[in-house]
């Protein structure tokens, strides 16, 4: 019923002859859907290759269908890749107890329907489950790690409302709650800006970029917002068909007519005021 | 914040306990031969404390020989419906999931009436037999109610109506084979009923065996109520959290069909416990399966008891089936969640 481990807030990297700051490394890994016997695969990822440190906010960016959805799951350890290599903490995810891997890695997936009410609080607490045995009840410290979480998001107020009478920005605040109280080193999240409004869309990234920062989380965002990626992330991984044509930071990716080939849209790619690039569709009626 | 603590469970399952004593010794009362609550609890306190020749011979078999067993019955049955309902509506995460509206009471009835013309005599087959009819309906019925490769809820109850139609039928026609005096026991016991004698004249033992199966299912089905708390907030959700979501579904699956078989076999296809008994007691104790399992058994138990107890008071001195009696109050409120569901 102990938090095993729990209030050790993040482990330590220590491979010998590691960086000891390397959280994730993808190495060479690819996926194939759909293979069988009758038919060829219908889409295939990679084989791509990049890295990721503490304290570093990715985001993985690319139209539909271009395998970000796929790159998510092999990062969280819900595909095995066919082939290559995607550690965490230099540990194989894939490889991973399943409770082990919920401990390190959080993603906060497109959110789903709930069957029956749930008060806030029940459901960050949920985020405890890795830590416990089989038929569980929740410790004191859960409680407290809990709470703390819901502190980091600025969602103390709602502890005690309804889930379902969130508006879709709180819902979001509580869901990343729930990812903190796992206390993972490597934070996913999965398109989380999709329903929000603008200044929702800002204030979830400013508080990633603050998790990251002030943390040390590792938080890797999946996305289609252009502007956003470029404006708090650290490294931007590309991605084209199934292709990852590029990885860098913004300025190194955003480069117009790569962003034209991979999003199909005549862009214009600029400097904005923090001097990030900044991408603006050139109007062609 | 106020987590759950097994404090909390144990002091309300205490209370649902002090209601289903309540409302057996009222059950006890009730029948063509009269007996005062007074006398019911010395024969009970006397038997309990082992001086048999305190207690006049008549209330002994009053209570111990006629009365008592089919309490007994009743809570075994009515516990075994309920905690089926509350694991079929966490297995299908669908609220208005129950043995009888999925047709898995069917495919058990059908299993034990197949049972019943093949092997008569055989102690335990009807049991073994409700057990496959029951697993084998909610397996087919699992995979008729998915559409694009997702549980999909009404065609999940449109297909549970259709296994039910259709076993029903088939119960039908091996009905026809059978003739005379059987034939009305058997339509009385399809409907639900608890009169059926038990096999043996070991009655103890038996009603022992069949408490032991309850316990063993049961007990297998609250070992994975955590996970099954993280199951209905989504599938997936939950293997990210840590939950081998198909070893669960696998020990629940297996659980709530032996659950359903041991209640047909002795009971016959009684209806609506299984839905209603775990959505009241959601209402009044909460979500929590942890809670959830242990509060829907003890709520099955009363509301059979009381219903049976109905049964056979209100059109004394004949009796309704047990299964005509929930199935009076339970259509309409399955009819009420169903509306207020789709608002």
């Amino acid at each position: 019923m102990s938090a095993g481990g729990g209030a050790v807030a993040l482990p330590q990297t220590a491979r010998p002859g590691g960086n000891a700051n390397l959280r994730l490394k993808v190495e060479q890994a690819s996926y194939a859907y759909a293979a069988t016997d009758r038919s060829a695969p219908k889409f295939t990822l990679g084989p791509a290759s990049f890295e990721a440190q503490q304290r570093e906010l990715l985001a993985i960016l690319g139209p539909n269908a271009s395998g970000k959805s796929t790159m998510l799951k092999l990062l969280a350890g819900l595909l095995k890749p066919l082939s290559g290599r995607i550690e965490v903490d230099g540990t194989e995810v894939s490889e991973l107890d399943l409770k082990v891997r919920a401990q390190k890695i959080a993603l906060v997936a497109q959110e789903s329907e709930l069957l029956f009410p749930l008060r806030v609080w029940e459901y960050v607490l949920q985020g405890r489950y890795p830590y416990g045995k089989r038929l569980r009840f929740e410790s004191d410290e859960d409680c407290l790690l809990a709470g703390n979480a819901l502190a980091q998001v600025g969602a103390d107020a709602l502890r005690d409302r309804w889930m379902d009478q969130l508006s879709g920005g709180e819902k979001q605040r509580v869901i990343l709650a729930r990812a903190l109280a796992q206390q993972p080193s490597l934070l996913l999240l999965d398109e989380p800006t999709q329903h929000l409004d603008i200044g929702g869309k800002v204030e979830l990234l400013r508080r990633l970029r603050r998790l990251a920062d002030e943390n040390r989380y590792t938080v890797i965002v999946v996305t289609h917002e252009l502007n956003l990626a470029a404006e708090f992330s650290d490294r931007i991984v590309l991605l084209h068909k199934g292709k990852c044509p590029r990885i860098g930071t913004p300025a190194e990716v955003y480069e117009r007519e790569l962003l034209e080939e991979v999003f199909e849209a005549p862009l214009e790619v600029e400097s904005g005021y923090s001097g990030r690039p900044r991408v603006i569709l050139r109007a062609t009626r | 914040m106020r987590p759950l603590t097994p404090q909390r469970i144990l002091g309300i399952c205490a209370l649902l306990c002090g209601v289903l004593f309540a409302v057996c010794v009222v059950s006890l009362r009730m029948g063509a031969y009269p007996i005062s609550v007074r006398d019911i609890l010395s024969t009970l306190f006397n038997a309990a404390a082992g001086r048999r020749e305190e207690i006049p011979v008549e209330f002994w078999q009053v209570v111990f020989g006629l009365r008592l067993p089919r309490i007994a019955l009743g809570i075994l049955v009515g516990a075994s419906l309920s905690t089926a309902g509350a694991g079929f509506q966490a297995l299908l995460r669908n609220p208005l999931a129950d043995p009888y509206v999925l047709g898995v009471s069917s495919g058990a009835a059908l299993g034990a009436i197949v049972s019943l013309i093949v092997a008569p005599h055989t102690v335990g087959a009807i049991q073994i037999a409700a057990f496959v009819g029951a697993a084998s309906t909610i397996a087919a019925v699992y995979f008729l109610g998915r559409r694009g490769g997702q549980l999909d809820s009404p065609t999940l109850l449109l297909a549970g109506i259709v296994a039910a139609s259709f076993l029903s039928a088939i119960i039908m026609f091996l009905l026809t084979m059978v003739t005379g005096s059987e034939l009305r026991s058997i339509a009385f016991w399809l409907m639900g009923d608890l009169t059926a004698p038990p096999p043996t004249t070991n009655v103890l033992g038996w009603l022992g065996f069949l408490f032991f199966v309850f316990i063993v299912a049961a007990g297998a089905m609250y070992t994975t109520s955590s996970d099954l708390n993280l199951i209905l907030t989504g599938e997936q959700e939950a293997k990210h959290l840590g939950v081998n979501v198909n070893r669960v579904k696998f020990v629940v699956y297996i659980a709530a069909s032996v659950l359903t078989g041991l209640a047909v076999s002795v009971s016959g296809a009684i209806g609506y416990v299984g839905l209603l008994v775990p959505h009241v007691m959601r209402m009044l104790f909460g979500t929590d399966y942890r809670m959830l399992i242990p509060t829907a058994a003890i709520g099955g138990a009363i509301a059979i008891v009381l219903a049976d107890t109905l049964a056979r008071t209100v059109v004394a001195p004949t009796e309704l089936p047990v299964g005509a009696m929930t199935a009076l109050a339970g259509a309409p409120v399955f009819i009420y969640l169903m509306r207020r569901r789709m608002r």
